[in-house]
């Protein structure tokens, strides 16, 4: 019988401890996916950050970093620069990295440091139980805002990879959604051109992925990939936002 | 011998160049400025990157990730970087990474002012970052131990995976003195076989700080502690003058440490039997050093540059066996070293054979 398909050598033998719905098993196996497939596992490090995904270090198989809350960005940029023969990447969360590593996100792009960073963007802060973000919606409830987030007191949701296309050194620049196995092809697009781009030593690249989390926004898995599409899609722009002329058109 | 007469921040940098220091991050604030300005200048031609992070918490978690490689990596700052530095600080010692971090002290709280003080102690010697970890600190008190403790320091932070830190004041950074250029002795440290970079060939690596259960999270902070022990056992550093036949002590580290050496000298052409000892690692603090002390002298001084911090741990060495008082000044003003002479005549009663 032949084996048609298998675990990605990109990731470990652990199971995820991810809660039923969550994408970041997907995303997981996209990075892992892509790092196979560009043979460069024994040549990446990884940054992890706190939430959910700081256990993320554990279910990839290339080195890996725990970084403090938000500061994933500069510890992959102290890696980065120690090592810029290697490929680095930092995998955070909406609330680390739009939120307490607001200044790393920033400034990462504006140096265009050659490293890659994948936000998992799910609306809330996921770990902590479901708190209100930077990138939650408007009206959306959550436990720190129990009426719907309200733009008078807390504005708008931030729409992060907008604002750093703007930046001359962010090289490539991807919003991506893993709700359907089409938009999860195209995530699978981005995510490999995130990495060519730092291999080409471009600048920084940056892919977001819109993700669920069924445990916080109390939906089931099925419910909440429509709520992403019915809610989150219209909100955030979509797409490769910036893609350099260099980048190969596969 | 190859002497130059550089500022004090310059020494510093120039032993992190010695040291094979590759990497150093850093953001300026003054009276530390000079050691990035050095480095931006003379690190690249040494084959080295300086790279001048957003603020201090981005610089001192870009040490984190060079750190996580294997690199010989240092950033600077002076107290309110420093504290802004202390989330970093606590990582680093909880991952284990041995990075040298610089805090020339200058006065606080707040925005304090731009002169030399010694009121980060507590911070520097007591913790500063959540939780319960050690730093190896240690206090130069003029240019040649700027530059002699920043290239033992590389090698103190590597021996021990964990951070080192040399805490200099505003007027030991700011200082010129001629100072030799000594050359890095190689000496024989543990094989940095945790570094992560990139797995091909071995075994995946992680390097991280959290403990999913509190069974594990206890083995880790016994195995910190156990770590902490065997520093304070072999690293008590202390410089003792004039304390043979010495009956009342100075204790003062840094600047008022040298200051007091002048204070010990008036004292003995005068036929006061007063002796300095001066702590140069702040921790673990000499306790020996102090201990042995405790049935000799009547009386002992701190010298210090705030408002009585490392009193307590003087205090805590000699167990309170016989008084222990303070001359400080603050707010980056320094004693003068009749002011101190006068401040203990005064104190224990000496009567001094001319006014000085």
């Amino acid at each position: 019988m032949e084996q048609v398909f298998k675990r990605t050598a990109g990731l470990t033998e652990l199971p995820f401890h991810y809660c039923p719905g969550c994408t970041h098993g997907i995303i997981h196996r996209l990075i892992g996916e892509v790092l196979a497939e560009l043979d460069v596992i024994g040549d990446t490090v990884g940054v992890a950050p706190v939430g959910c995904a700081g256990f993320s270090l554990d279910f990839f198989s290339c080195d890996f970093v725990g970084a403090a809350h938000g500061r994933a960005q500069a510890v992959a940029t102290g890696i980065k620069r120690a090592l810029p023969d290697k490929l680095v990447f930092s995998y955070q969360g909406d609330g680390d990295i739009a939120a307490i590593g607001t200044a790393h996100a920033i400034h990462v792009a504006a140096r265009g440091e050659n490293i890659t960073s994948i936000m998992v963007n799910n609306a809330v802060f996921g770990m902590t139980g479901g708190q209100m973000a930077p990138t939650t919606l408007l009206g959306q409830k959550t436990t720190t805002s129990p009426y719907g987030r309200d733009k008078a007191l807390s504005g708008p949701p931030i729409d992060l990879p907008k604002t750093i296309a703007t930046l001359e050194g962010a090289a490539y620049v991807a919003a991506v959604s893993v709700d359907s196995p089409k938009n999860i092809a195209a995530a699978k697009k981005a995510i490999k051109r995130a990495f060519e781009v730092q291999q080409q030593g471009l600048g920084f690249a940056l892919v977001s992925v819109l993700s669920t989390c069924p445990t916080n926004w109390g939906l089931s898995p099925v419910d909440s990939l429509e709520w992403l599409r019915n809610n989150m899609m219209p909100i955030y722009q979509m797409g490769e936002l910036k893609v350099p002329a260099e980048v190969t058109k596969a | 011998m190859n002497k130059v007469l550089i500022k004090g921040n310059e020494a510093i940098a120039q032993a992190a160049i010695e040291a094979g220091c590759k990497l150093f991050f850093g953001y300026p604030i003054t009276p530390s400025t000079e050691v990035v300005e050095y480095l931006s200048k003379h690190l690249p031609k040494a084959g080295g990157t300086v790279v001048q992070g957003e603020d201090e918490v981005a610089s001192i978690n870009m040490c984190y990730g060079a750190a996580a490689t294997g690199a010989r990596v240092m950033t600077a700052s002076s107290s309110p970087g420093f504290s802004l530095k202390q989330e970093g600080m606590s990582y680093l010692a909880a991952a284990e990474l041995p990075v040298v971090v610089v805090n020339v002290n200058r006065a606080g709280p707040g925005l304090g002012g731009l002169g030399p003080a010694q009121s980060d102690y507590f911070q520097c010697t007591k913790g500063g970052g959540h939780g319960d970890y050690r730093l190896i600190v240690l206090a130069p008190s003029k240019g040649q131990e700027l530059y002699d403790f920043t290239l033992e320091a590389f090698d103190l932070a590597d021996k021990y995976r964990n951070p080192v830190l040399i805490l200099a004041d505003g007027f030991l950074g700011q200082m010129m003195e001629p100072i030799e250029l000594k050359e890095r002795k190689v000496v024989e440290l543990p094989v940095k076989d945790w570094a992560t970079t990139g797995c091909k060939g071995r075994e995946k690596r992680k390097i991280a700080s959290y403990a999913l259960t509190n069974e594990v999270g206890e083995e880790h902070c016994l195995a910190w502690q156990k770590k902490f022990d065997s520093m304070r056992e072999v690293e008590q550093r202390w410089e003792e003058f004039e304390t043979a036949d010495a009956e009342y002590l100075l204790v003062g580290y840094g600047t008022c440490g040298r200051i007091a050496k002048s204070v010990v000298l008036e004292a003995r052409r005068q036929g006061i039997k007063l002796g300095l000892i001066r702590p140069i690692t702040l921790w673990p603090f000499p306790e020996k050093g102090l201990a042995a002390f405790k049935n000799q002298v009547k009386g002992i001084i701190t010298v210090e540059l705030n408002a009585g911090q490392m009193i307590e741990d003087v205090k805590l060495a000699v167990e309170c066996k016989m008084p222990v008082h303070l001359c400080s000044r603050q707010g980056g003003m320094l004693p003068s070293d009749n002011e101190i002479l006068n401040f203990a005549a005064k104190t224990f009663g000496w009567s001094l054979k001319e006014g000085v």
